[in-house]
């Protein structure tokens, strides 16, 4: 779960981090508020959306009179702030977040993850602040210092020397930097999140570390435990047909293709997009109906991916096991009554009872749902269906 | 003999009197699985699928020599048994469980590997030695007995695959899901290993996906120590970066983690990949003719 960077603050504050001063504002005249409350001289007026590169979209801007926050705030707020990580289509700006204007001496980057090889979390520092770190890692990978943080002995003096020594700090900046560090660890370890990224750190003119953006995520299976930080969720900033696949705990992800697959299993899943893709066709979305795939899951499964109008077919494939197709082939011609199934539907059934459930829609014999007799064959038909060809 | 589990294993369940663990337990001793326990505090001494109950691990193992544990125990608690299972000297632990958060099996894996044990899983159908013994939620009858080894991050997956080997003329000596977590206790390479020592596998058909580089791991160690030919599939190739697709571990983070990347590394070392997942079983035919 992604948060924005003002309740990322707020959280990395708690824990004593130093980060920005700074507000959230929902409108032009709260923005105004803010930026009166924090008495400073220049602010910074930043958009508020799940995504990174802000800046290059025009989504962080400085400010050197009330007028120039309050133009600031009326540009961004409403406006779709399109960066690298948010598609073409941008997203919504529906908050701002004001923030002190600092002197900056110095920019660096510093994250927090889990490393899956070392299995143990890795901090990592570069000079090369304020940068998107991915190109950093590509082009000078050399200027990323990276320190594993072995759960058994935690974090101790010489992870932080090793930091502060690869990043040329000198003795004061070492020191200050040895303070900046740990609170931070700690909020990564305590909120079990997946990632903890500040980018840019700042050493201010006058000497001390300051997060001057915050990013955080979270392991999804934790926040059971984390219940302040699942209230932090912002739905507006999520796919709406993910969120609601999830509530149904299906997994589902949007595409952009036009032929829609419903599959048990996370595996098969991806290998269906794959087949399609391979057929000449393009995927509309991944949707995992789960190990356990029943009648009602399936169900869903298509009201989901009709939500999608460039859905033009839709490609069921599944592999029964302890799940037995001819409930599946029920499931299926259920959903098509009810849901009045519009689209050429072509199924795929192997595993336990598929020839029942052959049976069962062969007997049923409703125009729009075709059988297929292996996974390739399903994955050919349903492609020329969706170019709109017989089928 | 396959690898790590035949007809002699005997297996505690955890979680055994729940739902899930009351179903594919059932389903388990149906297939002739040796299940000789089950734990489920506060039921100890109940009989259950005509097995005892015990409150404990310990007692489990002390009352029946159990070698084997399956855990259903759900996520919130499922990093204790696995704790717990280790502690009582279980020397394979399978955990079922999804949704277990990272850090806790961070913590359970080095604890599983400071007591000489070896976990599977989280997030994995299981083991099965075909004709001896399922510890898992496979469908049973798919795994027919033969001589081809199968390694898979991915449930249904691994039937499919299992599935497509059958039908080309082969079959399974033991598969083992290894699951689809960032962190897993077995990965490809100590299966592979295991593999190439035994006797009963001829060739090892190993399934992987987008996410994390063990298959890059699992290339390079086949290069070096692998003797039986290796088929592979990675799943994901058409999959978005930096969007999980269903499995916690299944995300390209950046530009890493690809299945292109994969595949590479896996042709490089010599492994027969098949690109369609409708091929695995021919490409595997084809290649040991």
């Amino acid at each position: 779960m992604n948060i924005h960077e003002y309740q990322a603050k707020k959280l990395l504050f708690n824990y004593g981090v130093n980060v920005t001063r700074g507000q959230v504002a929902h409108s032009v005249i709260e923005a105004e508020q803010a930026a009166e409350a924090l008495g400073c001289e220049s602010w910074i007026v930043k958009a508020q959306i799940h995504a990174g590169g802000r800046g290059k979209g025009g989504g962080v801007k400085f400010a050197r009179t009330l007028t120039e926050v309050r133009e600031q705030a009326e540009r961004m707020l409403g406006m779709n702030l399109v960066t690298h990580q948010t598609g073409e289509s941008g997203k919504l700006v529906q908050k701002v977040y004001i923030q002190e204007a600092y002197n900056i001496g110095k920019e660096f980057y510093l994250g927090i993850v889990l490393d899956r090889r070392l299995e143990m979390p890795v901090i990592m520092a570069s000079t090369e602040g304020g940068v998107d770190i991915e190109t950093v890692a590509v082009e000078t990978p050399e200027k990323i210092i990276k320190v594993g943080i072995d759960p058994i002995i935690g974090l101790q003096s010489y992870h932080l020397r090793k930091l502060a020594y690869g990043l040329g700090l000198d003795k004061d900046q070492m020191k200050e930097f040895s303070k900046f560090i740990p609170p931070l660890f700690e909020a990564y370890l305590k909120t079990d999140a997946s990632l903890v990224e500040i980018n840019p750190l700042v050493l201010l003119k006058n000497g001390e570390f300051i997060a001057l953006d915050a990013k955080l995520n979270f392991d999804d299976n934790a926040l059971y435990r984390h219940p302040e930080i699942a209230a932090l969720r912002d739905e507006s900033e999520e796919e709406a047909a993910e969120l609601e696949a999830a509530r149904y705990e299906l997994s589902y992800v949007k595409l952009d293709g036009n032929v829609g697959c419903i599959v048990n299993g996370a595996g098969l899943a991806m290998s269906t997009m794959d087949i399609i893709k391979q057929e000449g066709g393009e995927p509309a979305n991944f949707l995992d109906v789960g190990g356990n795939a029943s009648a009602e899951t399936v169900a869903r499964g298509f009201e989901l991916i009709l939500r999608d109008k460039n859905v033009k077919a839709i490609l069921v494939n599944i592999f029964g096991g302890i799940v037995r197709c001819d409930r599946i082939a029920n499931g299926i011609l259920e959903a098509a009554r009810l849901i009045h199934v519009q689209v050429p539907v072509i199924v795929r059934l192997d595993g336990t009872n598929a020839a029942e459930a052959g049976e069962i829609l062969k007997e049923a014999s409703i125009k729009q749902i075709i059988i297929a007799r292996d996974m390739r064959e399903a994955a050919q038909l349903a492609v020329q269906a969706a170019k709109g060809d017989r089928v | 003999m396959s690898i790590l589990v035949n007809k002699d294993s005997r297996v505690v369940v955890q979680g055994f009197t729940g739902k899930e663990g009351t179903f594919h337990a059932q389903n388990c001793i149906d297939f002739g699985t040796n299940i000789v326990a089950g734990v489920t505090p506060g039921k100890g001494g109940m009989c259950h699928l005509g097995k005892p109950v015990y409150n404990t691990v310990e007692e489990a193992v002390n009352s029946t020599l159990a070698d084997v544990s399956l855990i259903f125990v759900p996520p919130a608690f499922a990093a204790d048994a696995i704790l717990e299972a280790a502690d009582a000297g279980i020397k394979l632990i399978v955990c079922i469980t999804e949704g277990i958060p990272v850090r806790d099996i961070l913590n359970a894996k080095k604890y599983v590997q400071h007591k000489g044990s070896r976990l599977i899983g989280p997030n994995c159908p299981g083991i099965i030695t075909a004709g001896e013994a399922k510890i898992g939620i496979m469908p049973g009858y798919v795994f027919q007995k033969g001589r081809i080894g199968l390694i898979s991050k991915s449930g249904t997956l691994t039937y499919e695959a299992a599935n497509q080997i059958v039908k080309a003329g082969m079959g399974i000596s033991t598969a083992v899901g290894i699951g689809g977590d960032p962190i897993i206790g077995t990965d490809f390479i100590d299966l592979l290993q295991l593999f190439e020592a035994d006797e009963d596998t001829d060739a090892i058909v190993m399934i992987g996906e987008i996410g994390g580089e063990l298959e890059i791991r699992a290339a390079e160690y086949i290069k070096e120590h692998l003797t039986k030919p290796v088929v592979a599939f990675i799943a994901g190739q058409t999959a978005p970066k930096g969007k999980r697709m269903g499995h916690a571990g299944a995300i390209i983070a950046g530009s890493k983690g690809t299945a292109q990347e994969k595949i590479n590394a896996l042709q490089t070392a010599g492994v027969e990949v098949s690109l369609s997942p409708a091929e695995v079983g021919s490409t595997l035919a084809e290649l040991i003719k």
